[in-house]
Order: C-alpha cells, then sequence, then structure tokens
C-alpha cells in the first residue's frame, strides 16, 4: 500500500537533508511569510510546506502530477479533508490506547501482541478509508488521485480484511508452541522453526502405528531460569511470525503517516491559495518549458509574500526573458528591484513543488536548484573583509551551482570599489553562464553591465526599474539599459528631506 | 592448548627440512622482549602498537623489536613478504588463520562447559575446522605460484602432513560423526511451566503461512521486527534435558562420537602451530600499509647492504605520519641520497617545515628495512646499521641535576662510546638551550667525531654553517611555498635555504577566477 500523492512512484523522504542554500533562501526571498500563510499556525504543515518547497524536482512529469493532484484538490477541499482526518483519528488512538510496537529488544512475544492490538484498530480505519474511495473516487480526474483510490479498493477488499482478523486471533497459540530443531555446533540445538501440530489421527491408524516416545518434563515451580530459557526458545520459534504481524502493523502505521505527510502539502497549497485570492491576487498554474530552452516568461508576476504582509494586491511585472540566461536588472534604489528578483525566485521555487504560481501567466524551464546571494545588513557592518566575506559565501555557493542551476544575484561584489567589483563580476558571471547556470543580477556596477550592454549579446536581457521624471517610483521594471547613476541622490534627498 | 598437542595425528618421520617462516640469525636465541631504546623517539612505538592491534593472540610485538643486520635473512623474509603480495597467496594464509584461531577458541570453550554431550560436540568441531584448515591449506598453496625459499619449503611439509595417513584416518572419521549427528530432527512442544520432546514427524512450516498472508502489508518499506537469536555457545539445564531426551531418541550417532573422542585426545601439530604465528608477522605488515597503497602512496622492497654506505630513497614518507593523518594520500613524499663519500644530512629551514619528521623518516625506512618489511617509498638501496642511536629534545625534568646542555653532551657522549662505523645517528635540534655561538662550536666539534667516525646519520639544525662543513655533509631544506611563505609545503630538498612571497589576489584564494569557476563546475 503506497501513497504516491507526491510523487507518482514513490513517497517523498522527510528525511532527506534540506539543500544547503535553504537558510540564505528562507532569509533572502522572505519565505517564512509564505510558510506560515500554507501552515496557518500548524506546526506540521509547515514543516511539510518547507520541505516540499525546498525539494522541489526538476522532472516535469512529477510536477504535471502534482499540479493535477492540486486541481483535485481545489475542486473538492471537504474530501480531501475527511482523508486527512483518517490518519488523524490513528494517531489519535494510538494515543489513548497505548498502541505500539514493542522494540525488537523486547522480544518476539512481546512484540506479536503489541502488533496485534494495533492490527485491531488498524483494520477497522482502514474498513473506513475503503468507504470514502468506493463513495468518491468517480468524482476525482488526477492520475494521483485515481490511482491512490483504486489501490485501496483492489487491496482492501472484504475477504482479505476477513481473513486477516482470523490470523490475528490464532496467533495467540492455545495449545502451546510446536518447534521443529536440528542439533547444530557443539550438539547445540538450531534451526527452531515454528510448524503447525500434525492433525490428530484416527484411533485404528494410531493402533496399527508404532508409538513414537515422547519425554515430557515440567518446571520446578521456582526455576525462574529455567522458565527464561523456555520463554527463549519460545521466542526463537515465534520471530518470524512475530515479524510478519510487527511489520504489517508498521506497514499500515507508516501508511497512515505517509497519507498525512502527502496531504499537508496539498491543505497547505489550499490555504495559501485562499488568503491570496481573498487579496484579490491571481494564481496560475505554470507552464513547464522543454528542457534545455532557457524560458522565462511571464505577466502580472508578483512577490506573494509582500502581497501577505502588506495585506493587499501588491505591484505586478511583466516578463519576457525566453532565450535569455543572463537579466541584468539596474535602476534606481527603492525601485523595486529586490521585490522583483523576489518575485522571480518565488514563483521558480513554487513551480517545482509542483504549486500554482504567483502571476496571471507564467512559463519558465526547470531549474537544478535555486540559489540567493543577497547582499546583507549585516555584511555591511563588518567593515574589514566584507569584501572577502561576500567572496566567501559565493566560493560556498560556488560547490553546490551545477548546470542547469538558477541562480539570483543581489548586489554582488559591491563592497568593494566599482572597478574591482565589476571584475570579479565579469569573470564570476561569464564562468557561471558558460557553465550552464541562469542568472538575474540586481546590480549597481556600472562598468560591469554597461561592457555587457555594449556586447550586445542575444542571451542577455536588460532591466531597469522604472523612475518617472519627478523622481517618483513605480516599482516596474521594464526593458531599459543600464544607466551611470542609480540616483542614489533621490533617496538621500528624500530621508534628508530636501526640496 | 598445549594439552591438545598431538603425538598420534603428526608423523614424526617426515622427511622435510622446513624450519621456520621467519628466521633470526643464529646468535639471536629468541626475540627481544623490549622495544628498542630509541624506540619513541622515531615514534615505532606508535607504529609497532599500531600494526598488530588486531592480532592481540599472536604476541608479535617481539619480531617487530627485533632488527636483523643480516643481508641474506633480509632477502629471505623480503622474498615471503612478496610471495604474500600476490591476494589469492595471502587469502590462502589468512583463510588458514582464521580456521586456526576458530580451532583454539573451540578448545578453550570447552573448559568453560558443564555437559558431557555439549562438550564432546565442541570437540568434534575444533577437530573439524583443524582437518579443513589442514587440507584447504595444502590444496590452495598447491595452487599458487610461490617464489620465497620459505613458503616453498613449508609448502611441502604441509603436502606431506595432508597427506598422511594418520591425519587422513583422524579427519574422515570427524566428518562421518558429524553427518550422523546433524542430520537429526526432533520437535520441542512449549507449554506454560513444561515441555515435551519428541521426533520430527513432518510438521509443516507455520512461519510461510503467516508471512503469506501479511505479504500485502510488506512492501519493505518498514524496519524489520525480525529478532536475530545469535548462536550462543552455551547450554542451560533446560537445553541439556532436550540435548539428553534427543540422545534417546537416536543412541548411535552419539556412541559414535564418544568413541571419535576417545580415539583422538589430541590432534594439534606443533610446526603448523608455529607457523601460524609467524606467518602473522608478514600479513600484519601488509594489511597495515594495504591502505596507504590504495590511497597511492608508494612503498618498495630496498636493496639492503652491510657494507655499502652509500643510499638512496626516493619518494619516502613517515608511515607513522601517514597512519595519523586525515588523509594519507597529501602525506608529503621526499628524497634522499648519500652519494659515494656522504654521511650525513644536515637538515634547515623554516619551523613546522617537516624537518623532524623528515629525520625521523629517515630512520624508520632503515629500521623497516632491517625487519625485511616493504619500506615507505617508491625506490629506495639502503645501508644496515648495527645499531641506530637518535637524540631528541626532550621535556626538562626537574629532578636531573645535569643543565639540558649538559645533559645533552652527556648523551651524545654515551652513544658516541657505543657507536661503531656501521651506526645511524639521528640528531634532531640538540645545543638549543645555548648561545648561537656556543652551539656553533659545540655543534661543530660533534659533527668532527661523527665525521671521524664514519657513521651515517640526518642532523636537523637551525644553524646553516653546519650545512656546509665539507664534503661528508649534505645540506637540505625544508621548503616554502614560493607564492606565500607562511605555507609549508613539506617538501625536503637537497639546497641552500631561500623563500619568496607573494600576495594572491582574493579572488584566486577564494577560488572565484574564470577559470577556478569553470574547473570547479562539471556537468
Amino acid at each position: 500500500m503506497k501513497v504516491f500523492l507526491l510523487y507518482p512512484d514513490r513517497d517523498f523522504d522527510p528525511s532527506q537533508p534540506l539543500p544547503p542554500q535553504a537558510a540564505d533562501l528562507t532569509q533572502d526571498l522572505g519565505l517564512d511569510v509564505l510558510f506560515s500563510a500554507m501552515s496557518k499556525g500548524d506546526a506540521f504543515l509547515l514543516d511539510v510546506s518547507r520541505r516540499v518547497l525546498f525539494l522541489g524536482s526538476d522532472q516535469p512529469q512529477v510536477i504535471l502530477y502534482r499540479q493535477e493532484i492540486l486541481k483535485d484538490c481545489l475542486a473538492h477541499p471537504e474530501v480531501v479533508q475527511s482523508l486527512y482526518n483518517i490518519p488523524l483519528e490513528f494517531l489519535e488512538r494510538k494515543r489513548k490506547e497505548w498502541l505500539w510496537i514493542s522494540p525488537r529488544h523486547a522480544g518476539p512475544g512481546s512484540i506479536l501482541s503489541g502488533a496485534q492490538h494495533m492490527l485491531e484498530v488498524s483494520l477497522e480505519l482502514l474498513r473506513k478509508l475503503r468507504k470514502l474511495a468506493d463513495e468518491h473516487a468517480a468524482t476525482f480526474a488526477s492520475p494521483g488521485f485515481r490511482r491512490f483510490f483504486s489501490m485501496i479498493q483492489q487491496e482492501l477488499d472484504d475477504a482479505y480484511l476477513d481473513t486477516v482478523e482470523k490470523h490475528v486471533q490464532a496467533l495467540r497459540f492455545p495449545k502451546g508452541v510446536l518447534l521443529r530443531a536440528r542439533l547444530g555446533r557443539g550438539n547445540e540445538g538450531t534451526g527452531y522453526m515454528l510448524c503447525k501440530p500434525n492433525e490428530p489421527e484416527g484411533w485404528i491408524k494410531r493402533l496399527l502405528s508404532e508409538r513414537s516416545p515422547v519425554y515430557t518434563f515440567s518446571l520446578h515451580p521456582r526455576d525462574d531460569h529455567g522458565a527464561r530459557v523456555l520463554e527463549e526458545l519460545r521466542n526463537r520459534g515465534l520471530a518470524r511470525v512475530a515479524n510478519a504481524a510487527a511489520q504489517a502493523a508498521a506497514h499500515i502505521e507508516s501508511f497512515f503517516h505517509v497519507l498525512r505527510w502527502e496531504l499537508s502539502f496539498y491543505l497547505g497549497c489550499l490555504n495559501l491559495y485562499e488568503q491570496l485570492t481573498q487579496l484579490g491576487e491571481s494564481l496560475t498554474f505554470p507552464q513547464i518549458a522543454p528542457p534545455g530552452e532557457p524560458r522565462f516568461s511571464s505577466t502580472g508576476l508578483y512577490d506573494p509574500s509582500l502581497a501577505l504582509t502588506m495585506k493587499r494586491k501588491v505591484v505586478e511585472n511583466d516578463l519576457a526573458a525566453d532565450g535569455k540566461t543572463l537579466i541584468v536588472i539596474t535602476g534606481p534604489n527603492q525601485g523595486g528591484k529586490t521585490t522583483f528578483l523576489r518575485s522571480v525566485g518565488l514563483a521558480q521555487l513554487m513551480m517545482q513543488a509542483g504549486m500554482f504560481v504567483p502571476a496571471t501567466s507564467f512559463s519558465a524551464g526547470l531549474a537544478a536548484g535555486v540559489f540567493t546571494h543577497f547582499a546583507r545588513e549585516e555584511d555591511k557592518k563588518l567593515e574589514s573583509g566584507k569584501f572577502e566575506e561576500e567572496l566567501k559565501r559565493m566560493s560556498l555557493l560556488i560547490d553546490h551551482l551545477k548546470p542547469g542551476s538558477l541562480l539570483l544575484l543581489n548586489e554582488s561584489f559591491s563592497s568593494t570599489n566599482e572597478r574591482e567589483g565589476s571584475e570579479i563580476a565579469r569573470e564570476v558571471v561569464s564562468a557561471l553562464l558558460e557553465a550552464g547556470v541562469k542568472i538575474f543580477y540586481v546590480t549597481h556596477l556600472y562598468e560591469f553591465a554597461h561592457q555587457l550592454w555594449q556586447q550586445q549579446a542575444q542571451n542577455v536581457l536588460f532591466l531597469r526599474a522604472e523612475r518617472m521624471p519627478d523622481r517618483r517610483r513605480t516599482f516596474k521594471i521594464r526593458e531599459g539599459a543600464p544607466l551611470e547613476t542609480s540616483y542614489g541622490a533621490d533617496v538621500y534627498a528624500r530621508v534628508f528631506k530636501m526640496n | 592448548m598445549e594439552a591438545f598437542l598431538s603425538k598420534g595425528v603428526t608423523k614424526s618421520k617426515m622427511q622435510n627440512a622446513f624450519q621456520r617462516i621467519l628466521p633470526f640469525p643464529e646468535d639471536v636465541s629468541q626475540p627481544a622482549s623490549q622495544p628498542p631504546a630509541f624506540f619513541s623517539d622515531l615514534n615505532l612505538d606508535q607504529l609497532i602498537e599500531a600494526i598488530p592491534a588486531s592480532r592481540q593472540e599472536y604476541n608479535l610485538k617481539p619480531f617487530f623489536w627485533t632488527p636483523l643486520r643480516d643481508a641474506e635473512l633480509v632477502r629471505y623474509r623480503q622474498e615471503v613478504m612478496q610471495d604474500l603480495e600476490h591476494e589469492a597467496t595471502m587469502r590462502c594464509v589468512k583463510a588458514f588463520a582464521e580456521r586456526m584461531s576458530t580451532v583454539r577458541r573451540y578448545l578453550g570453550l570447552i573448559e568453560k562447559l558443564d555437559f558431557d554431550d555439549h562438550k564432546k560436540g565442541w570437540y568434534l568441531e575444533a577437530a573439524l575446522v583443524y582437518g579443513e584448515a589442514v587440507t584447504t591449506l595444502a590444496r590452495d598453496l598447491a595452487q599458487l605460484p610461490l617464489a620465497s625459499r620459505g613458503l616453498l619449503a613449508f609448502r611441502a611439509w604441509v603436502q606431506e602432513y595432508a597427506a598422511s595417513q594418520a591425519f587422513q584416518a583422524f579427519f574422515a572419521e570427524a566428518q562421518q560423526v558429524k553427518r550422523a549427528l546433524s542430520e537429526l530432527e526432533y520437535c520441542v512442544i512449549i507449554e506454560i511451566g513444561k515441555f515435551r520432546v519428541k521426533r520430527y514427524e513432518g510438521e509443516t512450516d507455520y512461519s510461510i503461512e503467516i508471512e503469506k498472508t501479511f505479504e500485502r502489508f510488506q512492501q519493505g518499506d518498514v524496519d524489520s521486527y525480525l529478532v536475530k537469536f545469535p548462536e550462543s555457545s552455551g547450554m542451560s539445564h533446560i537445553e541439556a534435558q532436550i540435548l539428553q531426551a534427543v540422545a534417546q531418541l537416536y543412541p548411535e550417532p552419539f556412541q559414535a562420537l564418544t568413541q571419535f573422542c576417545t580415539r583422538y585426545p589430541s590432534f594439534l601439530d606443533a610446526t603448523l602451530l608455529a607457523f601460524d604465528r609467524e606467518i602473522q608477522f608478514y600479513l600484519a605488515y601488509l594489511d597495515f600499509i594495504a591502505p596507504f597503497r590504495q590511497e597511492g602512496l608508494p612503498f618498495c622492497y630496498p636493496q639492503v647492504s652491510t657494507v655499502e654506505k652509500t643510499e638512496w630513497v626516493r619518494d619516502g614518507f613517515d608511515l607513522v605520519l601517514a597512519h595519523r593523518v586525515q588523509a594519507p594520500q597529501r602525506v608529503v613524499l621526499n628524497d634522499f641520497s648519500l652519494q659515494p663519500g656522504e654521511r650525513i644530512l644536515v637538515v634547515t629551514g623554516p619551523n613546522q617545515g617537516g624537518k623532524t619528521t623528515f629525520a625521523r623518516m629517515f630512520a624508520q625506512l632503515h629500521y623497516l628495512a632491517s625487519l625485511g618489511c616493504p619500506i615507505p617509498g617508491r625506490e629506495a638501496h639502503l645501508f644496515l646499521p648495527d645499531q641506530i642511536f637518535t637524540h631528541f629534545q626532550r621535556v626538562e625534568t626537574v629532578r636531573s641535576l645535569r643543565s639540558k646542555l649538559e645533559d645533552d653532551l652527556v648523551r651524545i657522549h654515551e652513544m658516541l662510546a657505543q657507536a661503531t662505523p656501521n651506526s645511524l645517528f639521528v640528531l634532531n635540534e640538540i645545543f638549543f638551550s645555548t648561545t648561537l655561538q656556543d652551539a656553533l662550536f659545540l655543534s661543530k666539534e660533534i659533527m668532527r667525531r661523527l665525521l671521524d667516525l664514519d657513521v651515517i646519520g640526518v642532523w636537523v639544525t637551525f644553524l646553516d654553517e653546519l650545512a656546509s662543513l665539507g664534503e661528508k655533509t649534505v645540506s637540505m631544506v625544508a621548503m616554502v611555498d614560493p607564492h606565500d611563505p607562511a605555507i609549508r609545503t613539506f617538501q625536503i630538498v637537497r639546497k641552500a635555504a631561500d623563500g619568496l612571497a607573494y600576495a594572491r589576489s582574493l579572488a584566486y584564494k577564494h577560488r572565484l577566477t574564470y577559470a577556478q569557476i569553470r574547473e570547479r563546475i562539471h556537468a
């Protein structure tokens, strides 16, 4: 029995480590806001949402698989909630009725009795799950849910559930445990094997056949040691059946856990959907570009974390960057460049998790990981060696970058003078592009940006944050050549209340 | 164990001339019982602790404490070592050793057992493993391309032993008795407070039936709850009662077992036992160096001489250092040579530059060569010294009545008194505790005496002048990175000291130049 609601052929592995850039992504893209909207305060949902988002897929079929399931969830939120309640009920009863499978050191006898109890409760809930499947399977369209429901119906038929219940009772062995054995090394008994006693023979046959001798031994009532030895022999015989029963119980338990885990992701998506649509924002399912084609086009792209924080609809941008592998964003300070960069990163991450994205339309290729290198507040305080600190972080990133990775640079290499910064930016960016890394680069390094502009390369797109002639920022990002000034004076003037 | 030494199974009239696999010179009646005095200075104590660490039962350290000054015996051992480098030969000998170890364990076990049929059972097991050890060894050795005098003679001996009538009869009977016992099958029925024992009468496996039923819920994604019961080597009174009942159900095989034990009260051969221990000397060393070889570090069999003091080593290294560091493949390899007439290597250079390591290596290589072992290096030609003298800085003890300087001088004086022209010296930063002028004067005096005596050696010093005292000394320098004198390369080369500093760009340091990044990101 497999859940398979996040991958068509496997369960999500919650124990896999988050990518090393997870902490930087959280900080740079403002992911905490997104996670808290998805979880609505539920710690379990928060954890699941984080993991699925950070461990997105680079397989188009996986992403489409999740998109279809998510569409089913948006169409039948109540059924999804009822499904989710079954594993919750299992956890509740487990806690109340002290259900657990003893660890191996407790011995097969103890494992067997714990497993028997847990199986009794599980079988009851599985029957409930079967009923839900019977009632609703037909109304779900996604291959993921259709597979899930038909698996439940096929594997948990009534005849099978009855047989299992019968065996769970029989494993109490009212007539003693019969073991077959041989003499091993040193004439010690070995190969203990649990057997079924032969059917009693008719009395005529019994009279005619030679009686084989039976030696009977009784333990002295105070022979504790002897009782323990006998218990161990019994345990040797029971090891395999205890294992079978316990594994069955553990399998069902893990099935419930996985079901809860994977459904949590979709519940998180439903939560996010509800809150963003309430703010009047649009969400769309992204088109996945074929691999190897640098594509990134979107209309109405916005930063959902900003919308959730501001509690209103926020600025949207359109972007047509198909065929581009380097997008250079220049323009005035406080012109919306960082917000734009965040919306790009968030949309990419959400797409690769199989979610809808914050835009009215969106099409992009899948990236081999999303990475950020943002100038940091704390870096700026480190007077000495802050340039070196920046280089160090870049070097760490390069350990993890692969061809096809998406790298978002925000004012990288700006903590040294423009000449040196531009020089290093040029080396780093050209090496990364040649290695197949796709880059969005917000920069004030005019010398670097201007030189690139002059080269007129086909694969580079220049964007600029808009500044109206009256110095007002619209926070819109449009195509445009880099300018020699970032209009820092405007900000200075505003802060010092000049004019 | 000695109690089981056999007279019956060993054929007394064997013709073969095999003596021992690990020979010592005539004048060494038995291996040393103490490590040589210089051991801790050279860190050889750590090495000889580590090499036989997993082979305590063989007591191998005395073998490693006894160097040879006999080129012929060194070559005899080198041959055996080289034979054992063949993987198949190594496997064959190890399999034998493992079986012999099992035999000893089983025989030791019997002493602790209470029930007669149980004891006899383990005695039979020991006999079976011994029989298999001998038979397999004789058979497998026949297939192997042996070339060493030692193993060739041993092979002839063990083949004769294995083919002897006495051994053959012993092993055949053991196998026959075992077969009859292992075919027995019986049932135990366990209830509360009692149990029954009967013959096995075709009852069917119940575990399989249960496993089939639960198969649908078993898809390999959960932990195993299969409790593994170790094959315990012991028997409680309950199990003894069961065994007793089984012996009553099937009396004949148990009578045969008793007869076997009476007929063969002992069976181990003394020559084979000695081989089993001594061959471990070779195995221990080869096993110890195997991981370093895997990391690409070179080892070689040195040409040795007790006459010729001209010597050279290519790509040598300190084996103790390689053993201690996390990444042995990064251990630095160094060359050295003593050309005709040259006697003392004088090593100078920056602190922490690898000078002491180099000095230790120099002596270590000579010592390991004199054991007959392959040494750390790609190619080597070495003199076999009669004695090794070392003088390293020691922590000053308050109790010492003499000053440090005086102490240095007294010790060196003692060494010079014992040394012969065939001795080897390692002097490391002596005369540290006096003025430069004094140190130079004293060093020159000692150097003159060493050169007069004509010993070979290595001298680590901060006095550049010592390096150019004459044709008999060779100057060697610990090198630094030409781009950054703060970085030691641990290379020690034949030359006079120099060093240059270049600032490296920060980007280069963080491996962020164009070329470095292209190198770092692969498809």
